[in-house]
């Protein structure tokens, strides 16, 4: 049995469409990705799953149980952490857990081995309300209410936006140590680097999947040929890259601008193409230039597909 | 000429000293990126440097004028824009251009031109008389840059401007940042996104409070012989005391 199934879930709201037609499967004990930028439908998804709103047509089962038909029971065994801090604020980090827990009949000591690592963090400020918490410890306190019942499914809604990379890291290694315990885990983020620490992520825009794969048989379906690019004038670098006739695509990537190149052009010209565009920048009066072929991230998968959609 | 100085800049609430004596200099039409962990102290220096909190101790000086004796000069010659509170949803875009240029003194008889050359320049026209709600998330963020400077003010503050925006948005946004910057508006961002440190001149990493780095992104990469901006940062807010 599938931990998650779904076959042609669509939503509107008004004239927007925020679904279309989405099928996938999610295997027990596997960390899910759901990775696209706001407004992708990312959170309507997850409302959907976690039986807190009604699809317009389509059918999906947690477990085998309908999402429709058997909400109650599928209540019982997911857990889900909203985007937004969902918390009582005027309650302590210990009342908090404790409603949390008294809510699914269940006791903190029950479950504590699951929260142990999360909650021991925040444990000094237990007596502290929620509200008072940084954005860190918040975090903290709001995945482990979502676990303390010890859900099959886990429901995490973009868990780690506004967070910083370190930080992002650690939360990271919390839901690796989750899926040691068997969890299913079902995490979106607009951050395209955290794709690698899935098993299986959906590209998602437009309330639609543009891929679903392993992030391994994403990056290495870049379509293209992918150059990185450098030179002493990055930003000048940029605009001369962009008038150059014959380039599929060309963005800005951190310290380097990454374009893409129609493969059968590229290896028909072999070592002539670079060595024009080498050319090209040099009649430019760019220095230092180092341009080389490299291999795709999702990030440039991302953009692959949303501009070819 | 230096658009923002801060000497010896403190905040302390109570025994907690969230900014703790930073000291920088940033030039006209700079693109200076104010980096550090949730909790390092980055949104309070922030908010000092725009006017709206003072000091404990220590003075700085923005566009010109004092952030303690004359925050309300400083409001009027800032720029300002965050993700979380951008456009009003419920005006249509040339209403929320007018108003945000209203409240920044820009003169009536200036606005309606200037809106159409932005809107041209944007290729936007078409959308003068959209209700903002209904625009998406990138066109939004681009909208509301736009608005934020609009007074054609000395420096604008950005707070993590980019943050959820999909990643060719994200780029279109940052050549919008880099000609305001070749126009000569100073800029002030903050992100959580690594790559886009690299796009800063210069960059600093706030470590609980204190300014732990400050230089170019290719500086600072040799200086901790690191691959990239990722692993500066990691290496430096790994060292963070405060949660």
């Amino acid at each position: 049995m599938k931990a998650i199934s779904v076959q042609n879930i669509s939503k509107n709201y008004a004239k927007v469409a925020a679904l279309k037609g989405l099928s996938f499967e999610v295997e027990k004990g596997e960390i899910f990705g759901v990775i696209g930028p706001d407004g992708a439908g990312k959170t309507t998804l997850f409302r959907i799953l976690t039986t807190l709103l009604l699809a317009n047509s389509g059918k999906a089962s947690l477990e085998g149980l309908d999402v429709v038909k058997d909400y109650k029971k599928i209540r019982q065994m997911v857990g889900y952490m909203p985007g937004r801090f969902s918390l009582y604020q005027d309650l302590t980090v210990e009342e908090n857990l404790k409603i949390f827990a008294t809510v699914f009949n269940t006791t903190i000591q029950e479950n504590y081995h699951l929260i142990k690592d999360i909650y021991q963090q925040i444990e000094p400020f237990k007596k502290r309300r929620a509200g008072a918490l940084s954005g860190g410890m918040k975090q903290k306190l709001a995945l482990s209410c979502a676990l303390i019942h010890k859900p099959n499914i886990l429901f995490l809604d973009e868990p780690t936006t506004g967070v910083d990379p370190v930080s992002r890291k650690e939360f990271w290694d919390m839901l690796a140590k989750l899926k040691e315990e068997g969890i299913t885990i079902v995490v979106s983020t607009p951050y395209m680097d955290e794709a690698s620490l899935c098993d299986r992520i959906a590209l998602m825009q437009g309330g639609e999947f543009l891929r679903i794969d392993t992030p391994e048989n994403i990056m290495n379906s870049y379509k293209n040929i992918l150059l990185s690019v450098k030179a002493d004038q990055m930003s000048q670098l940029l605009k001369d890259l962009k008038a150059y006739q014959g380039l599929e695509s060309c963005f800005a990537f951190g310290d380097s601008h990454h374009i893409s190149v129609d493969k059968s052009s590229y290896l028909e010209e072999g070592d002539d193409w670079k060595i024009k565009l080498l050319k090209y920048l040099e009649y430019k009066r760019h220095r230092h230039i180092l341009i080389e072929e490299i291999s795709a991230t999702v990030e440039d998968c991302f953009m692959e597909l949303s501009e070819g959609s | 000429m230096k658009v923002i100085t801060a000497n010896n800049i403190t905040k302390r609430f109570g025994s907690f000293t969230a900014v703790d004596n930073i000291s920088f200099e940033v030039e006209k039409g700079e693109i200076f990126g104010f980096l550090g962990a949730n909790g390092a102290g980055k949104t309070t220096a922030m908010r000092m440097l725009c006017g709206l909190s003072k000091p404990s101790s220590g003075s700085g000086t923005v566009a010109g004028f004092d952030i303690s004796k004359q925050s309300e000069q400083v409001k009027a010659n800032i720029g300002y824009m965050s993700q979380k509170f951008a456009l009003y949803d419920d005006l249509k875009v040339w209403e929320n251009l007018k108003l945000f240029a209203g409240i920044y003194g820009v003169p009536a008889k200036e606005i309606g031109p200037k809106t159409d050359r932005l809107l041209a320049n944007l290729g936007f026209e078409s959308e003068r008389n959209t209700l903002v709600a209904s625009l998406p998330l990138g066109w939004k963020q681009k909208l509301s840059f736009s608005a934020a400077i609009f007074h054609n003010p000395q420096v604008v503050f950005l707070d993590e401007p980019t943050g959820g925006v999909d990643p060719v948005t994200r780029r279109q946004f940052w050549e919008l940042i880099y000609e305001a910057a070749d126009n000569g508006i100073t800029i002030f961002v903050t992100t959580h996104y690594m790559d886009e440190a690299e796009y800063c001149n210069r960059v600093s990493i706030m470590v609980d409070g204190r300014i732990e780095a400050l230089d170019s992104p290719k500086n600072l990469k040799q200086q901790m012989g690191a691959q990239n901006m990722d692993e500066v940062f990691h290496q430096l807010a790994r060292k963070a005391k405060r949660n």
